[in-house]
């Protein structure tokens, strides 16, 4: 503890220090991070109600992959840095806050900047800025200004901004939100609901999460508009229960909220009631479907049912009812506040506004990102995501989620919009977005992702509960070398099948990826059934290690490592693998110091 | 209820039909046959089957024709060859995981899937891969749940919950092993089902069968005679399941006009005092204190001379008759005959108040 | 029955079973339907599900109680301070149908100096039911538009069970919620034929039809088609018929399915009147504690050996078929038949529809029925002519009283004929269970019952059963004035403190020997639903 000697009064001004504590943040140990930061600043003697009041939580910023982050902000100047553990944190004190000197070496790369100074930012500009549990910093930050907007007009005038603005659900496939707002709105019942769907389920998505957690009030602000515009009484939020961080926030959210009346009786004067339960969700990835999730409020078993009549008519308990996403409520408060030009003018034509995306897979930046409507895959990919880890080839992108599809490299040019992405046979869903390089099988992805969404079917409707337990089953099959002539074809009729007999969204679109992966790398299922090979080397069952002779040290590595004793080896001599004898254990080509197989 | 007429176009044929008509119940006003598998009349339309799927035109999908509403102009097919394919492709999807022992089943011959298998030639053996092989239960005194044999249609789930209120089964798992059952598969008691069996009656396969009747006989040898319940007064009627003179199975009447094929655990199952060995099967009269057997006209002849006997002494007030609210209206009215014309009183009461 | 048709014109439900789910408030009066009456709960549970409100006027806490909106929780014996209460109540606030009142009812003004007695405080000392509560059922029901009250034994089952019955009519009258597709009075039915056996004349003052045998056309009519003479004074009721027994007045008698000696209440009393009886004659299917008493017993058939028609509680008339041939070759109808003509009097019927060829030849309400038309459709009486399509609304228009209006009674709460008191505290309430029936001659023979419910259970509220220190399945005594009997004990908070259930569907447990002789005094119907019990804790060491 040197620097305890070397006290002097810093000149500090207008400090913060704001520390992710988002469930990635949490997870890379935010919160040490911040009670070091405020334990060592008062021992420091830096005057203790800074500390208090400097150090502040935030919610996701989206680039987990840099975790922890912290903003340093002092004297009007601001680093961002990254990887930050409990024990850096007295450098940064040291170095950064006393001596007024940046520790250069932990801020972050131009990846991170890659990933946030880019575009416009609407729904994520507030999360990693304001505290998510302190309704003040939201309030200041322009926060339930929309909903007073909203209020003093009547609500028919809500619903015809929203229109206006070309707000399309953010959810899957792309409803305006206007117009089932405005058919609900039509519907005459003494009670109505609206419900918001954060029942994020999709593998590798998080953005309503990084949303509620964030920022919990806009969307706790989007729903009171949204009961006010389509005369509902009370909203429901549909959570997970895996979320326990956003689920904390949003509770002490809504206790906020409730305390400055923004919920409750007679709301800003206007006469509207409204108030907001949670319901916590099992995790049925299921409940994700607007029907299944009503049933599962209901407490009954989370299965769909038909639509008509769709839950706009008759939802929850038979009564009117508007489902709409986290992503899609939270927008809400920025259109009234700004107008529906002002949203309209972002994005394209029937695609406005912005749209959060979660990239993950074979991509150097992985994390959340908010971009325009319609700008293209290939800048989502190559400008913001820094292109596939060790320059490696893209080979296709997953959108959609487990039932969208994958669209080629070919296609990377291709804008990402609902109407783009569906003409490709694949679709916007939640947002997800998994990039795939040539390391990747495509027949093992689909057989992926099946096994996903058959485990998850709610096993009501035959198509989706037998059909697609059948496609995984034939996927499996080929990816283990058993494929026969004839199997692309059964898969084909098959999916076809069930994506027109299928009763909810899950089964309808769960073929997607084999119908997308056939359709664009059918030479890779051929390769499978009829060579007998796996092109990216993935299929363990399809693998054939060959010993690369030209690579070959001749250094008898792999020889004295192979368990079943399939390899001869001399010295001076490139080794052989008998074909015969290899049980595909992979160990010769992990352990071979010159990847000289393959 | 709105009787309002809307046209919808069924097959090619402009057809009429009420505003809050479904495509299944207006095509079958019309006299088109559609399948269904898990539709019952009796249950709200719940389109878990997908038999019924029918081709709209502007509509990509297939529509389930039990829970789509019609709507004006819409141009319904129902046989077209997408469909067909279709039909085909679930029925085979269905037998892929069943286990296809027609011949030893009991329900063999009233089975749904095994017709539907037989009109559209298929035996889902294309598919291979994983079938079920969950035990047979038969804890319960009246019912049999043979899971393996089980669609998964929900019938049972539903009548059980939205008819009978009783909610003794749901589903159980997911995807694939998604099947219904009691709530951790405990066996029933009383505290949680009714045993009326309603359960047993909508089931289209051979899956829940009733367990007194397994093994008396075969769907097609039973003489089936339809009648009403001889219990409470509510009037419902169901088939009596007769073979070889011997009632073996009371099997629900769905075009009952009280019941439409409901029936509690007493008309379903409560049968048995027909063929008890306790029935008195002749006449008896009393010696001492025992009661031997005799013939129809030697009881016939001790009843008259007594009643003669007592009329003659005392008079006709001095004898009566009680009648019952157990026998039919022939025999009571026929009774108030007997009494006015043969006794020649107005002696006669029925105790028609327990 | 006798309830209805002094108010109403005739004693029988006002509608149909299939109107039920169109209800929009359904007041459950003494009816337990989820037991007694499974088909008919689902009706009703139907209408729940559409969303109609519950009133459910019952001691015990019912499935349907357990949902109800308003549980008016009454002390066994209380109705009809129960229904002055909510007729009061409805005409102090004035939620009178006055239309209705004025233009198809008569009397309203004895009903109305009457009821004015029966102010909430004094129906909430009478009934134990709270005021607000008795308010509440008021407003609900009168402000209903599709209100039906569906009763059953629990309101006959009494020494004022006819009154009772008035009273509910008094209520629907005031409300004028009767004559309306599913809106009237439901009463339900305890066995399968109870309707036709009334409709059909086996009664000393009527003949087929409700004819009464006071009226000179109608024994014309009999006595031409017959070729008898027929009496005009009324004949002996059953109890009568007992009653003269015992004093020696009254000689032989020909039982045919009945069990008095079980399911008759007092059942000491009604064993001596048969013990006293110079010749009985027992017809029935099983031996029963009845045909004990007999000098000759013949051999019923069942309802699958016969063809016939029952006639349901909402006035259907519907076929019996024969499946198999009578276990001992003849049919009831045939027995009969066999011993008039025995006796000189000549009954020629080569079928039953010949008989009901008859009935309809002489029942103007049965007078469309043949055999032929239930064949294609399925008819509710009245059925006047072959062309009538039945009924399946009464009193759309006219009351079926002369002139055609209803009548309103002014009744008094007389209570039950025996009440607890310090030796016998317990009231007593029977009735059934699902699985079981009546005497249970026939479900008692059905092994998969018995494998459920083999016995009977003295059903007991938690707080008397911790206060006698008693848990489920010991054994008590339970006894009253006339006898005791041994069951298990099954604590439940469907009994009320100061309330006990039995049923009467076990001859070794049977709780018709402590039911008390009080009978309503017009139906002579018995008071089985009420009486004073004590209960008694056996040892330990005791097995039945």
């Amino acid at each position: 503890m040197a620097s305890t000697n070397t006290v002097r009064k810093p000149s500090v001004k207008n400090l913060t220090i704001k520390v992710c504590v988002g469930t990635g943040g949490l997870a890379a140990g935010g919160q040490e991070v911040m009670n070091a930061f405020s334990r060592k600043l008062r021992a420091l003697g830096i005057k203790a109600d800074i500390a208090k009041k400097c150090v502040k939580k935030t919610g996701c910023r989206g680039c987990c992959s840099k975790d922890v982050l912290v903003d340093v902000r002092m004297n009007g100047n601001s680093a961002t840095y990254q990887h930050i553990s409990r024990n850096k944190v007295e450098r940064i004190i040291q170095e950064h806050i006393i001596d007024g000197n940046i520790v250069k070496e932990w801020l972050v790369g131009p990846e991170y900047h890659a990933f946030h100074d880019r575009k416009i930012k609407i729904l994520l500009k507030q999360c990693g800025e304001i505290d998510p549990e302190d309704i003040g910093d939201y309030t200041s930050s322009g926060g339930y200004k929309g909903l007073k907007k909203a209020l003093s007009g009547n609500p028919s005038s809500v619903v015809n901004v929203i229109k206006k603005s070309g707000l399309r659900g953010r959810g899957g496939a792309g409803f305006p939100t206007g117009l089932k707002w405005e058919i609900c709105s039509n519907e005459e019942s003494g009670q109505k609901y609206i419900i918001c769907n954060a029942d994020e389920g999709d593998p590798g998505a998080f953005m309503d999460r990084s949303v509620i957690e964030g920022n919990p009030h806009s969307v706790i602000e989007g729903m009171i508009i949204g009961g006010y515009a389509i005369g509902a009484g009370r909203g429901y939020i549909y959570i997970r229960a895996e979320y326990p961080v956003a689920i904390s926030r949003l509770r002490i959210a809504l206790k906020q909220a409730r305390k400055k009346g923004f919920l409750g009786k007679n709301i800003y004067k206007s006469g509207f009631d409204f108030d907001i339960r949670i319901k916590e969700g099992a995790g049925a990835f299921v409940c994700g479907e607007e029907t299944a999730l009503m049933a599962s409020i209901e407490g009954q078993r989370g299965m769909p049912r038909s639509k008509p009549p769709f839950p706009a008519q008759k939802g929850l308990w038979g009564k009117p009812t508007i489902i709409n996403n986290v992503e899609t409520l939270s927008t809400i408060p920025h259109i009234i506040s700004n107008g529906a030009k002002w949203f309209s003018s972002i994005g394209t034509k029937n695609n406005s506004g912005t749209k959060i995306f979660s990239i993950t897979g074979k991509i150097n930046n992985t994390g959340l990102i908010e971009v325009p409507m319609g700008i293209s895959l290939r800048e989502v990919v190559y400008d913001i995501g820094g292109g596939c880890p060790q320059n490696r080839e893209l080979k296709a992108v997953q959108t959609g989620g487990p039932s969208g599809g994958c669209i080629p490299a070919s296609l990377i040019d291709m804008p990402l919009d609902y109407d783009s992405l569906s003409s490709v046979g694949s679709m916007m869903g939640s947002g997800g977005m998994v990039v795939m390089d040539d390391t990747t099988c495509m027949v093992d992805m689909a057989k992926f992702f099946l096994e996903f969404t058959q485990n998850e079917s709610c096993g009501k409707c035959l198509p989706c509960r037998v059909g697609n337990k059948r496609l995984y089953e034939r996927l499996k099959k080929i990816t283990e070398g058993r494929g026969k002539k004839g199997d692309i074809e059964f898969l084909l009729s098959l999916a076809d099948d069930i994506k027109i007999t299928s009763l909810c969204g899950l089964g309808q679109t769960a073929p997607n990826p084999v119908l997308s992966t056939i359709k664009y790398f059918r030479n890779e299922y051929e390769a499978h059934i009829f060579e007998g090979r796996c092109p990216a080397g993935v299929c363990e069952a399809l693998r054939q290690y060959i010993v690369k002779a030209e690579v070959c040290k001749m250094c008898g590595k792999c020889f004295k490592e192979c368990p079943a004793e399939a390899i001869a080896w001399e010295k001076k001599q490139p080794a052989v693998i008998d074909k015969g004898k290899c049980i595909k254990c992979g160990r010769c080509f992990e352990v071979c110091p010159f990847s000289a197989i393959k | 209820m709105s009787n309002k007429k809307i046209k919808i176009i069924l097959n090619g044929v402009k057809t009429a039909c009420d505003k809050d008509d479904t495509v299944f119940n207006a095509a079958k006003k019309a006299g088109v046959f559609i399948p269904t598998l898990c539709h019952d009349m009796r249950l709200e339309p719940y389109g878990a089957c997908r038999m019924c799927s029918v081709e709209v035109k502007g509509v990509s999908r297939l529509l389930p024709a039990c829970s789509t509403p019609v709507s004006e102009g819409m141009d319904v097919r129902t046989e077209s060859r997408t469909v067909k394919r279709v039909r085909k492709r679930l029925v085979s999807l269905l037998l892929s995981n069943h286990p296809n022992d027609c011949m030893r089943c009991e329900t063999s011959g009233a089975c749904k899937l095994q017709n539907l298998a037989y009109e559209y030639k298929v035996d889902g053996m294309e598919y291979g891969g994983e079938r079920w092989k969950l035990p047979i239960r038969q804890a319960n005194p009246f019912i049999v749940y043979e899971p393996n044999k089980c669609i998964v249609c929900g019938r049972c789930v539903r009548i059980c919950n939205e008819i009978v209120m009783a909610g003794t089964i749901d589903f159980t798992g997911r995807g694939f092993n998604t099947v219904p059952d009691t709530a951790f598969r405990v066996a029933r008691t009383l505290s949680i089902c009714e045993f009326c069996g309603q359960c047993v009656s909508t089931c289209p396969t051979g899956a829940l069968t009733d367990k007194k009747a397994r093994g008396k006989g075969r769907v097609h040898e039973m003489k089936r005679v339809k009648t009403t319940c001889s219990y409470c007064g509510t009037g419902c009627s169901f088939y009596l399941n007769v073979k070889d003179d011997k009632v073996v199975r009371v099997s629900s009447d769905f075009f009952g006009p009280v019941n439409q094929g409901d029936l509690c655990v007493k008309g379903r199952y409560g049968y048995d005092f027909i063929h008890s060995r306790d029935r008195i099967k002749t006449p008896l009269v009393k010696r001492g204190d025992k009661f031997v057997k005799t013939s129809w006209d030697r009881a016939f002849a001790i009843i008259a001379s007594n009643f003669e006997k007592i009329i003659k002494r005392h008079g006709s007030d001095s004898v009566g008759a009680f009648s019952s609210s157990r026998c039919t209206n022939e025999e009571n009215f026929l009774l108030a005959k007997f009494v006015r014309t043969v006794f020649k009183t107005n002696n006669v009461d029925n105790c028609a108040r327990v | 029955m006798a309830g209805l048709a002094t108010s109403l014109g005739a004693g029988a439900a006002t509608n149909s079973l299939a109107q039920m789910p169109e209800i929009d408030t359904l007041f459950l009066f003494g009816s337990n339907p989820t037991e007694a009456h499974p088909i008919v709960s689902i009706y009703l549970k139907k209408a729940l599900r559409n969303g109609a409100k519950l009133i459910v006027g019952d001691p015990r806490k019912t499935w349907m109680a357990k949902r109800s909106d308003v549980w008016l929780n009454l002390s066994p014996g209380t109705n009809i301070a129960m229904m002055n209460g909510l007729v009061h109540a409805i005409l102090k606030n004035g939620w009178e149908n006055k239309e209705f009142i004025k233009n198809r009812t008569e009397d309203f003004d004895a009903l109305r100096e009457k009821v004015k007695e029966y102010n909430l405080k004094t129906v909430e000392k009478i009934t134990g039911v709270p005021k607000q509560k008795i308010i509440d059922a008021a407003r609900m029901y009168s402000h209903a538009d599709k209100a039906m009250i569906v009763y059953g034994l629990g309101v006959t089952e009494h020494r004022t069970g006819t009154e009772n019955a008035m009273a509910i009519a008094n209520l629907a009258l005031v409300c004028g919620h009767i004559g309306r597709p599913s809106t009237g009075i439901m009463a339900l039915r305890g066995q399968n034929n109870v309707q036709g056996a009334s409709d059909l004349g086996p009664a000393p003052n009527i003949l087929p039809g409700y004819q009464p045998v006071a009226n000179a056309d109608a024994r014309a009519k009999f006595e031409k088609a017959w070729n008898v003479p027929i009496l005009a004074a009324s004949g002996l009721k059953s109890v009568e018929m007992l009653d003269m027994a015992c004093q020696g007045k009254f000689r032989g008698l020909y039982i045919m399915g009945e069990d008095p000696a079980q399911t008759d209440p007092n059942s000491h009393e009604v064993r001596r009147a048969l013990k006293s009886l110079k010749f009985l004659v027992v017809q029935d299917i099983f031996h029963t504690e009845t045909t004990q008493y007999a000098d000759v017993i013949l051999p019923g058939s069942s309802f699958a050996e016969k063809d016939g028609t029952f006639t349901n509680g909402e006035r259907r008339i519907q076929r019996v078929r024969k499946a198999i041939e009578p276990v001992a070759g003849l049919a009831d109808w045939q027995i009969i038949c066999r011993i008039a003509n025995r006796m000189g009097y000549p009954m020629k019927y080569n079928h039953p529809s010949e008989i009901m060829d008859e009935i309809a030849s002489l029942t103007p309400i049965y007078g469309g029925i043949s055999y032929d038309r239930l064949e294609r459709e399925s008819l509710q009486w009245p059925c006047p002519t072959k062309d009538h399509p039945g009924t399946k609304t009464l009193y759309t228009d006219l009351f079926s009283r002369p002139g055609g209006k209803a009548k309103f009674v002014a009744l008094d709460h007389k209570g039950s004929g025996e009440m607890p008191d310090k030796e016998y505290p317990f009231a007593l309430i029977t009735g059934r269970i699902r699985e079981h029936y009546n005497n249970g001659s026939m479900s008692r023979r059905v092994p998969g019952i018995m494998e459920l419910v083999p016995e009977e259970h003295l059903e007991l509220n938690p707080a008397d059963a911790k206060k006698m220190k008693l848990k489920s399945d010991d054994w008590v005594s339970v006894s009253s004035r006339r006898g005791k009997i041994k069951v298990r004990v099954r604590v439940t908070s469907r009994s009320q403190r100061g309330n006990v259930f039995l049923t009467f569907h076990f001859p070794e447990a049977l709780s018709n020997f402590l039911t008390s002789e009080h009978r309503d005094p017009i139906a002579g119907t018995p008071e089985y639903k009420s009486c004073a019990v004590k209960i008694e804790k056996l040892p330990k060491s005791y097995q039945a």
